[in-house]
């Protein structure tokens, strides 16, 4: 028998040497574990488009302008600037320090290299349309850039902290082509520099000696995870493995709350979540009724404390609260009670031409996921019980979705959201303008198209306001979507991390934050 | 065929304008009709290119089975020894003392093995051994070493260690009752020689013939394992690749996939040989 016996002692003694050398105790206690749900696709700021890639770029790479810790803007590649009167001119100074990670200089005509980069056709840029109204990019200097712009353009320095006018090394791109956004080639010029990145799992940024402010830099290195499952990201917290979460698991989120109340950040986000009607086809082609009882009939107060309940709040407008310079205009009936709202709709539904003995039988499409489902069903049965509506709910893949609201014939109804690039109401009015692509509901008004135009040309930062928010007033009038509630930013923060802030866009830079000395 | 999945792999809520989404799709080929495609695709397959990746636009194809496949390699290797050796010994000694409290306990384990799917058996063993006893790191991504490997190794294991286990008790009780093992009885030998010598060998043979599916259970189960513990593998690539619609990385991973289990498939062939000699001379 002892042969078995010594077989059987091979696997424990395979647990006992893996014990052994899981020590995982952090060395010197400067590396920050931050969560991020998926890979970037991309480290090439031009062609990325993701949350999370953006969210590593910030931390590689420094545009103009940037954000300090508190969330304000302020000087970052650039020393200064000045405005023109009219507010078309735009001349920025750059730091005489500001150095790329192999020690070069950046200059001005790096900057030009790159919007030119942007903007033509072949780079495929996802972002090409932000500088769309910029009219010419000149260095005068070194170091001094000029930007000429077709119309006033308030929100242009919040777009110039965006990763994708980020200074670009032209010599790099040379020499190492499609490649040149890989560890070991990729040059940056921001507070960290990418070492290591293995997809799938892990990107590992180093601090960057050359950077201008690197004095200030606390973090010596920051390893982004990779975790598209929200639990395992959520064990491994608790494991002391991350140390920034990039959310919350919904299921857990209460035991969460209980638990971890101290280290739980819920910030208002600028997003957006809605249903879209597709209005090219019946029943909702020329049927604003119909439309507005069913966003009448929606219970979001219930919605938020009861279905998603992660600190959403409810909308009854656009433009989620929080953003630069603007009050967003809320739909007239948020002051009602639910009651109210649920008599009116009746009264709107009949007009439209439907009642008990002919309810409206409706397709809703959502994508395939445990919160869209449980929205929609929720809003299913706050329908039927409010309007005696039938909904048929369709879940689809994101992308079959996608595809169905682009194409707009077998779709009636559909959830999407909306999340915002920048600080502007800008980012969220632009895309119901009729030739807007993101328009999915196809809203077409020439009233809203013109009121936005105005705004537009406006310098005086007020009346431009002004135009904006009376465009959304015209635009949720006629309820081409029902916003139902914006989004928070979800993130556990552990109590190692210090100067954590949060802030409506979500950025949080790690060359703003520091860790306390292991205990 | 993965084509045929609606949506495309640069389909987003922002909508790209039309010439950039132009742009986009020359530079992949996209634009092209889909015979012209498929003939690229073969082309370059026959030189051993499997074409960019979509989705990971920094990296191939290529190079993404390169970075993936050895570790889905390791983690495989380690679970189907770990599954051998304990599942072999466990079975043997169950069969050795049929229908005692040992038996008993080894079958009820195994059928529980059987019985809880791996996405259910892995968060348990994270919650336990990682976050509560922190003997264990939770997650892959930074982790030290070799210490990584264990909850994912154990999990991938449990189902085919219960499989082989039962496998073996039930054919060593089968070859325990033949007349060969009665004669070396009769020889005098002991129960150690007897199973080392002579009954080990001819019991081997299902678990041999497992080997196959077993294999094939280990390729699919580490899909999840690799979800679950974020192993940067092959099978998480395939899962993303095929929600991403980046055709190229899925195409690339079939093949490869499908080129390994032939492989496999005559490596178990060739293994009957060397282990049964009645096989190798018919």
């Amino acid at each position: 028998m002892k042969p078995i016996r010594n077989l059987l002692l091979v696997p424990a003694l395979f647990v006992l040497v893996a014990c052994g050398s899981g020590d995982h105790a952090e060395n010197a206690g400067s590396v920050l574990h931050r969560g991020i749900a998926t890979d970037p696709e991309t480290l090439d700021a031009h062609k990325a488009r993701s949350i999370q890639a953006a969210d590593v770029l910030r931390d590689l790479g420094e545009g103009l302008i940037t954000y300090s810790a508190a969330g304000e803007l302020t000087a970052g590649s650039a020393a200064s600037w000045t405005v023109s009167d009219d507010g078309l001119t735009y001349t920025f100074k750059l730091r005489p320090d500001a150095k790329w990670s192999n020690g070069d200089a950046v200059t001005a005509a790096h900057f030009v290299f790159s919007f030119e980069r942007l903007v033509k056709p072949e780079t495929a840029a996802f972002y090409a349309q932000l500088l769309g109204d910029v009219e010419s990019v000149d260095a005068l200097d070194e170091q001094s850039l000029l930007i000429r712009l077709e119309r006033p353009t308030p929100y242009l320095l919040s777009l110039l902290t965006h990763p994708a006018t980020f200074p670009m090394h032209p010599a790099s791109l040379a020499e190492h082509g499609d490649g040149f956004a890989r560890p070991g080639s990729l040059l940056s010029n921001g507070a960290y520099v990418l070492t290591d990145w293995i997809p799938g799992s892990l990107v590992t940024l180093q601090r960057n000696e050359h950077y201008w402010n690197n004095a200030a830099t606390a973090i010596d290195e920051v390893k982004h995870h990779v975790l598209t499952q929200e639990m395992m990201e959520l064990a491994r917290y608790r494991a002391g493995e991350i140390d920034i979460t990039a959310s919350v698991p919904p299921d857990s989120f209460q035991q969460v709350k209980a638990e971890l109340n101290d280290q739980l950040h819920i910030a208002p986000y600028l997003g957006v979540y809605y249903y879209g009607f597709n209005l090219t086809k019946p029943p909702f082609k020329d049927n604003p009724e119909l439309r507005q009882a069913l966003s009448m009939a929606i219970d979001r107060e219930l919605l938020v404390a009861k279905v998603t309940g992660r600190g959403e709040t409810v909308a009854y407008s656009w433009v989620p609260p929080g953003v630069h310079n603007y009050e967003p205009t809320v739909l007239s009936y948020a002051a009602l009670t639910q009651d109210e709202r649920n008599q009116i709709a009746q009264g709107l539904y009949k007009v439209a031409g439907y009642s008990e003995e002919n309810p409206l039988q409706l397709e809703l499409r959502y994508n395939t996921s445990d919160t869209q489902q449980r929205v929609a069903l929720a809003i299913q049965s706050m329908w039927r019980d409010a309007l005696g509506v039938e909904t048929t709910l369709i879940n689809e893949e994101f992308q079959v979705l996608l595809a169905n609201m682009r194409d707009r014939e077998v779709t009636q109804a559909f959830r999407s959201s909306w999340l915002g690039d920048y600080n502007d109401a800008h980012t969220f009015l632009s895309i119901m303008q009729a030739d807007n692509a993101a328009n999915m509901p196809a809203y077409q008004s020439e009233e809203y198209d013109s009121l936005m135009q105005r705004a537009a040309q406006q310098v005086d930062l007020d009346r431009r306001r002004l135009y904006l928010e009376e465009a959304e007033r015209v635009m949720l009038a006629d309820h081409p979507v029902i916003p139902i509630y914006f989004y928070v930013s979800k993130h556990l923060v552990s109590p190692r991390v210090v100067g954590w802030g949060d802030n409506v866009l979500d950025y949080h830079y790690s060359q703003h934050l520091s860790l306390k000395a292991a205990e | 065929m993965v084509h045929a999945a609606p949506g495309g792999p640069f389909d987003e809520e922002r909508v790209l304008p039309a010439e950039v989404a132009a742009n986009i799709e020359a530079a992949y080929h996209l634009d092209e009709p889909l015979p012209q495609q498929f003939l690229r695709y073969l082309s370059g397959l026959l030189q051993g290119d499997l074409g960019p990746s979509f989705r990971y636009r920094d990296y191939t194809v290529a190079e993404l089975i390169g970075t993936g496949f050895p570790l889905s390699l390791q983690i495989g290797v380690l679970a189907m020894l770990l599954a051998l050796v304990v599942g072999v010994s466990s079975g043997t000694v169950a069969a050795l003392r049929q229908n005692s409290i040992m038996d008993r306990i080894v079958m009820s384990l195994a059928m529980t093995g059987i019985s809880i799917p791996v996405f259910v058996v892995a968060p348990l063993l994270v919650l336990l051994l990682a976050v509560k006893l922190h003997w264990l790191p939770a997650g892959w991504s930074g982790a030290p070493g070799f210490a990584k490997f264990v909850l994912p190794v154990i999990t991938l294991a449990l189902p085919q260690i219960a499989y082989i286990a039962r496998l073996t008790r039930a054919s060593m009780i089968d070859v325990l009752g033949r007349d060969f093992i009665r004669t070396a009885r009769a020889q005098g030998l002991g129960t150690k020689t007897i199973i080392r010598v002579h009954a080990l060998k001819p019991a081997m043979l299902p678990v041999v013939s497992y080997m196959g599916p077993a294999i094939a259970a280990i390729l699919t189960g580490s899909v999840v394992v690799e979800e679950v513990f974020g192993i940067p593998g092959l099978g998480q690539f395939f899962v993303r690749g095929a929600l991403n619609r980046d055709y190229t990385l899925v195409l690339g991973i079939v093949i490869f996939y499908a080129a390994l289990i032939i492989l496999l498939n005559l490596l178990v062939d060739i293994l009957y040989g060397v282990i049964d000699p009645r096989v190798r001379h018919r």
